[in-house]
């Protein structure tokens, strides 16, 4: 089975989340970078999915040249192959963006093709929540969203999704797109030798290919909305404050 | 024309759509445009009353044989058919995973662009929407522009206030019979398996307990269990204690777990972190119980009391035991 | 303790890390009552370096203050349950470094700490974990552990408590807005959460003291610079062994790397990667910070090798199939021009204090050794190496510190020669004599940033002429030749027969001027200072325990005006010994010519022709007596004179303004032609000339841990006049002494055959069972200065002696690289080898 773990590198953020002077990005100085939780447990989905049914987990991802560094955690993580395709570090939109990747992914194509192709459920950053509904209508396959149980059984992706009061199961035909929440596993540390190993691993580096359209979801700018620093009202130390608490519970929030 | 998608619980409409119909709402009134609503499945003709409040003309009733189990390309279909039929530009959806997974759906199959997590839409000179959107989470506001022939947009959750229109509608409730083709029913849901466990789900709760790392281990949950049930709520966790192990990662709250509004968040033995606290933006009150006076939470809550949740907890659930 | 933010305080301590902590529980425990102790984190981890450290203690080093300091931090950590006894092991992947680790065990002998070499089957034994094929053996430290430094603060802060009653005030999550100053003085500590006034502050804030220190318009030389650090678990092999730590720490020496055990996780630290140093202002808050400040994510492709190293060296541990790389950082800590910590007082701020670049080994006694300076005026652990006044007015660039950051971060672990000489920002304060001496080729060391000769390659053909005199004190070990030259002895030997000329020495020269600078320089001083214009007083500066602050040589130039002149090493801790003693109220003046005046040394038996032949006045015997000072025109140039020597010849110190510097060197160089005037290099002046002389050298004979009657320089007496430390030192006079200064001969410099070794200084003195001397007051005996003699023809060593081995002639034997060898007592006391009654000096 040959299955794709897709990923963005995004800035790893603290509390406070300071801009850049233009206001079109993160600060990132002094700041590192990683991906989303849900990124993650793709790339150990990918690979658990290739040690159980034997195969290759593959890498992708569209960003800046230092986008490496998260394809090298994924490779670390046991994946087998990465590829970059390479931007100058502006942000795409998530059609330009879902369009790079559709077309990235049928170059990587060889006349396999992918089985498996596993996204986060949304981005960390811009959180747009369709680059991959969008990748798998140019593909043509079909996609679940939001899904925190996979199962793979000949050919057939077994996907559960929670709802008010339980999961809906779906079972779509292989080859699938399937974006995954974190909880869905839990992603490995990578050892200190596979880190070694996949910082000398080549990394395949592709210009991205994307439609042009006018209009469409364009940033103009970024805000760090203020925050509220009134200070509680302390209730008391210690079990003293139980009474007011109960006074609280059923006077002004009611629920006592 | 400005088409809503609604989600519904037989024939309610549900508190994230009525959310997203304020959002609807204020753009049909700025354009001076009108607001309908698409409803799918079993008595959602029953919504015309209550959508009128909330001022919608006309109400879409889809149905098809094939839909009776959810669908999302299906669903999606339908409503470029609808939005084509009658000319919507400009569809929305609640921020929910179907209304968001839909619409996603939609602006690929019409080559739309889709702006998720609307803060606020405003409508500029040129007829594009200039709106704001929640990044990471929420703690970061991305203010854009949105322009197409097709307009999709899906509100964040707990950000509009639900509130009647100034003058109530009384909508037309039509049913809209889509053509859909077999490969439309590539995705479906093929069963629902209820939880293994009974409670209200997070999302839903009006009262959270909350924990953290402070609670220390799994066992110490119990009397967290007890106040939530005291209190007829649910309990959560931060990503610190679920990392843990202590709870599941259902119980996470969190920019990757739950988003949660209830009345009010009972935060025990949790620090604050950003991630967290995206998570409970939506509560309306906060109380945190935290031996660190210093802790983020403590300075973003509405009470706090400074002392061991250990302590603190137990006490609470037999002065509650002792009110009941 | 008391939560409210106080309007006032006795003592502000600013930064609540280990550091802070353990300053505030001192300063409490030596009586400060009233302290503020404050960080702009939170507690007990507020976010700087104290909360990455890997925690352990490695006591040996080859510097006595940092292994004392580590020491006395150990028997602290212990007292406050926060120690684990695990032993230390550093080991060795190449000869040259099993040469190092027997200097490492010569170390430990001398500083009388334990530490033994171990073989490659006892390594197996004790660490099963490391592949010792790679291995040729290590070094033991049985003293060594780890430390847990948040807890360690917690305890500190509930003693300061306790020990003020209540009067330490905590303050977490409090930002520091600026310190304000009234006249020259701290006076107030502004904040987010209010004002306190207070007129004693310390700041010890890590990294982020250079920016703290900037409020108040000073400097703390030091910058932030990335250890990384990885954590990799759970190990199952560490899964039998209970507690945090069962194995030694070890250190891979060659490598630059760690690896010690922590509960079922192993932490791989490396200071191998190239140097990666930050900028203190792109330090992320602890808002903006994911994890910590101080723990940015680490770089991967620079810890790419050090991977390889660790998994060379613990191989079966780190690829145990369970563990991950669980934690990892690029660590952030502070490190400063020459490694060393920044301790004392802020001299251009009266009241401000730093505490600053103090690994966690260090930090329970140097917050203990900085309150006693900071109560009392002196520590017990002598800290002149740590002195934050060393690189007064020369090492606070931006610059500087970076350039010297980024070339010592290999030297952390690195085999670092006694001699070894900074490269980076040189040549940085130079005398007008520099371009002349390169041209002759000198071979410059650096002094306090000034560029001195040690010796001149042009004067290669001395060598031949006194190639008699040399045979048996060349080196030709390698180790012991390195930063030296044989020339340095032809050198002496010529001034000795002929003459020679010095310079620039970089001396500290500070003028006092006032109506009552006689008072106070008495008030200062071991010897007489009312003494006649024109006189020249050497005399020790003493601490109120009688130990020595300096030595140095006071000229009285006029009824109300002085010129002290010292050591460049020293001249910025005296500047501010001096600066901070001078009385609020006194007409005191103290003017700083240091940068103003040049020096030329003109030394030897043609000196007087030499210097007659071109100065306007008499400068006669007669006219010019020994140990006095005149003015002079030297040729064109206004000079001024002192007839004394460091080496022990007749001749002078020639002082000029620094823009006739050049052509004083032209004149007196010309005029000497005819002697064969040479140029010799401060190898002579530092060394040969001054161990031939027994003339003691701040620092290595002299410091705090010896008064003057033990170092042998009594002569004064006790004067009438108060001053500084009398008390300590007239009962130090009548007391028998725990140990003597004594110069010393190497009697067999291979007593096993092969190569003839020279000792550089540093050096246990064992007694006859091979076991280090030890004074009444548990002083190690050790070498502290080591050079060859010359005139006398032997390898001199300087050590002191307890009343029992201090006999001349008595046999002892020295430790040096592992091998055992027979000195002899030359001389106890301070009198001359050569020329005893100083007759070349006094004709």
């Amino acid at each position: 089975m040959k299955v794709l773990a897709c990923l963005k590198r995004v800035p790893n953020t603290g509390a406070k989340i300071v801009l850049t002077e233009d206001e079109q990005r993160i600060d990132t100085s002094g700041l590192g970078f990683t991906m989303s939780p849900h990124e993650e447990c793709a790339i150990e989905e990918a690979v658990a999915q290739v040690e159980t049914h034997g195969g290759s987990a593959h890498l992708l991802t569209l960003g800046p040249p230092e986008a490496d560094e998260q394809l090298r955690t994924g490779l670390a993580m046991q994946a087998d192959e990465a590829t970059l395709l390479e931007t100058d570090d502006e942000e795409w939109s998530p059609r330009a963006t879902a369009d790079a990747l559709a077309d990235g992914i049928d170059r990587l194509d060889d006349d396999e093709g992918f089985d498996l192709l596993l996204f986060g459920n949304e981005s960390a950053d811009a959180a747009n929540y369709q680059v991959a509904v969008r990748v798998a209508s140019e593909l043509g396959y079909p996609c679940v969203t939001g899904i925190k149980d996979l199962e793979v059984e000949d050919g057939t992706a077994i996907a559960r999704r929670e709802v008010s009061g339980g999961e809906e199961v779906y079972e779509v035909d292989l080859p699938a797109v399937v974006t995954v929440k974190e909880g869905l596993n839990e992603p490995r540390y990578a050892s200190m030798r596979a880190k070694m190993q996949a910082r000398r691993q080549e990394i395949e580096s592709v210009e991205p290919r994307a439609e042009t359209r006018a209009g469409g979801l364009e940033k103009v700018r970024l805000e760090a909305p203020e925050t509220d620093d009134s200070p509680a009202e302390i209730l008391g130390e210690g079990p003293e404050a139980v009474p007011k608490i109960v006074e609280i519970l059923a006077e002004e929030v009611e629920v006592v | 024309m400005i088409l809503a998608l609604v989600e519904h619980d037989e024939g309610a409409p549900e508190e994230l759509s009525l959310e997203s119909l304020a959002m609807a709402r204020e753009l049909a009134t700025a354009e001076g445009d009108s607001l309908e609503a698409v409803a799918f499945g079993d008595e959602a003709d029953a919504l015309g009353d209550e959508l009128g409040e909330h001022g919608v003309e006309a109400v879409y009733c889809v149905a098809h044989d094939r839909l009776e189990r959810y669908a999302p390309d299906a669903w999606a279909e339908s409503v470029v058919q609808l939005a084509s039929e009658h000319e919507a530009e400009t569809i929305t959806a609640p921020g929910t995973d179907r209304g968001r997974e839909v619409l996603a759906r939609v602006g690929a199959s019409l080559d739309a662009p889709l702006a998720t997590n609307c803060l606020a839409v405003d409508i500029a000179d040129d007829g594009a929407y200039e709106l704001r959107r929640n990044r990471w989470g929420g703690s970061l506001i991305e203010h854009a522009r949105l322009d197409g022939e097709h307009k999709l947009l899906t509100a964040a959750e707990h950000e509009f206030p639900i509130e009647p229109a100034a003058s109530t509608t009384e909508p037309s409730v039509s049913t809209f019979e889509p053509d859909l083709e077999d490969d439309l029913f590539a995705v479906q849901v093929d069963r629902v398996e209820s939880g293994d466990e009974e409670g209200i789900p997070l999302g839903e709760a009006r009262v959270v307990v909350g924990g953290g790392r402070g609670v220390g281990n799994a066992e110490d949950y119990d009397q967290l269990e007890e106040l939530a049930e005291l209190l007829g709520g649910t309990v959560g966790a931060s990503r610190a204690a679920v990392n843990e192990g202590w709870r599941p990662h259902d119980d996470q709250v969190g920019q990757t777990g739950a988003k949660i509004s209830p009345d009010i968040y009972i935060a025990c033995g949790i620090s604050g972190a950003v991630q967290h606290m995206v998570g409970c933006k939506g509560a309306d009150t906060l109380l945190a119980i935290n031996t660190d006076p210093e802790a983020a939470i403590v300075q973003k809550a509405d009470w706090a009391v400074i002392g061991d949740l250990h302590e603190v907890v137990p006490e609470l659930n037999e002065a509650l035991r002792d009110a009941s | 303790m008391s939560d409210a933010f106080p309007s006032s305080a006795d003592t502000v301590v600013i930064g609540a890390g280990v550091v802070g902590n353990s300053l505030a529980y001192h300063l409490a425990d030596q009586g400060r009552e009233d302290i503020l102790l404050l960080d702009k984190g939170p507690l007990p981890d507020p976010g700087g370096s104290t909360g990455h450290a890997s925690n352990f203690l490695m006591p040996v080093e080859h510097s006595k203050e940092i292994t004392h300091l580590t020491r006395r931090s150990i028997e602290q950590y212990e007292d406050m349950d926060t120690f684990t006894n695990s032993g230390g092991l550093e080991v060795a992947r190449t000869e040259e470094r099993m040469a190092e680790l027997e200097r490492r065990v010569q170390s430990a002998t001398a500083w009388g700490e334990p530490g033994r070499l171990l073989s490659v089957e006892e390594i197996e034994e004790m660490v099963p974990y490391l592949n010792t094929d790679i291995i040729k053996g290590g070094f033991y430290s049985p003293g060594a552990g780890t430390c847990d430094p948040l807890r360690a603060g917690e305890v500190m802060r509930a003693r300061a408590d306790e020990y003020t009653d209540g009067g330490l005030t905590v303050s977490p999550n409090t930002t520091v807005l600026d310190l304000h100053l009234e006249d020259g003085a701290i006076s107030a500590v502004e904040t987010d959460r209010g004002t306190v006034e207070a007129d004693e502050v310390a700041i010890a804030c890590g990294l982020w003291s250079p920016k703290i220190a900037a409020m108040a318009g000073v400097e703390i030389p030091l910058t932030p610079a990335v250890h990384q650090m990885v954590s990799v678990g759970p190990i199952s092999f560490f899964e039998d062994y209970e507690g945090e730590i069962s194995f030694p720490v070890v250190r891979d020496m060659d490598t630059q790397m760690y690896e010690r055990q922590h509960g079922n996780d192993l932490e791989v630290g490396s200071y191998q990667h190239r140097p990666i140093l930050w900028d203190v202002d792109e330090i992320p808050s602890i808002d903006e910070a994911p994890l910590s400040p101080t723990q940015p994510p680490l770089t991967d492709d620079a810890f790419e090798q050090s991977m390889h190293d660790a998994l060379e060296i613990v191989p079966e541990l780190l690829d145990d199939p369970e563990a991950g790389v669980r934690h990892e950082i690029d660590g952030l800590l502070s490190v400063t021009p020459d490694g060393a910590p920044l301790l004392g007082p802020l001299q251009d701020v009266e009241g401000l204090w730093s505490c600053a670049a103090v690994w966690i080994k260090e930090a329970p006694a140097v917050g203990e050794a900085v309150a006693q300076w900071m109560t009392r005026g002196w520590s017990d652990i002598d800290l002149h190496g740590s002195d934050i006044n060393r690189f007064y007015e020369y090492g606070n660039s931006r610059q500087f510190v970076k350039n010297r950051a980024h070339e010592g971060f290999q030297k952390i672990y690195g085999i670092v020669h006694p001699h070894e000489q900074w490269q980076s920002s040189r040549p940085l304060r130079t005398s007008p004599f520099y371009d002349r001496q390169d041209e002759l080729d000198a071979r410059f060391f650096e002094a306090a940033g000034w560029e001195r000769p040690q010796w001149y390659e042009s004067n290669e053909d001395l060598l031949e002429r006194y190639a008699d005199e040399l045979e048996g004190l060349e080196r030709p070990n390698e180790w012991d030749s390195r930063w030296w030259s044989p020339i340095i002895l032809a050198e002496h030997l010529h001034m000795r027969d002929e003459v020679a000329m010095v310079g620039d020495m970089g001396f500290g020269i500070f003028d006092f001027v006032g109506e009552d600078a006689c008072e106070f320089l008495e008030g200062m001083a071991v010897g007489r200072i009312d003494v006649d214009v024109g006189k020249t007083v050497y005399t020790p500066i003493l601490a109120e325990n009688g130990g020595f602050v300096s030595d140095l040589t006071i000229v009285r130039l006029g009824p109300d005006h002085f010129r002290l002149i010292t050591g460049g090493a020293a001249a910025g801790s005296d500047r501010a010994w001096f600066g901070s003693h001078i009385p609020e109220d006194a007409d005191v003046t103290m003017i700083d010519n240091s940068e103003s005046l040049c020096t030329l040394g003109v030394w030897g038996p043609s000196a007087r022709e030499i210097v007659q032949s071109v100065a306007e006045e008499d400068v006669s015997h007669e006219a010019f007596p020994p140990y006095t000072a005149q003015e002079v025109t030297i040729g064109e140039v206004d000079a001024w004179a002192m007839r004394l020597s460091y080496v022990g010849e007749r001749g002078w110190e020639l002082y000029a303004p620094m823009g006739q510097g050049r052509r004083l060197w032209e004149l007196v160089e010309e005029a000497g032609e005819d002697h064969d005037i040479r140029p010799v290099g401060m190898g002579v002046y530092g060394t040969t000339g001054r161990l031939e002389k027994g003339y003691r050298l701040h620092g290595h004979e002299l410091e705090l841990e010896y008064d003057p009657s033990e170092a042998g320089l009594s002569f004064h007496g006790v004067k009438e006049a108060d001053f500084v430390g009398k008390e300590a030192y007239a009962e130090a006079l009548e007391t028998e002494d725990a140990a003597t200064l004594c110069t010393l001969s190497v009697a067999d410099h291979a007593p096993e055959g092969g190569e003839p070794r020279f000792m550089l200084g540093g050096e246990p003195i064992l007694d006859d069972d091979g076991e280090v001397i030890v004074d009444e007051e548990g002083r190690e005996s050790y070498v502290t200065s080591a050079g060859t003699g010359p005139s006398v023809g032997k390898h001199l060593l300087m050590a002191y002696l307890p009343p029992e081995y201090a006999d001349e002639g008595r046999e002892l034997t020295v430790e040096y690289m592992g091998q055992r060898y027979p000195v002899e007592v030359e001389i106890v006391g301070s009198e001359p080898l050569f020329d005893p009654e100083n007759d070349r000096i006094r004709s």
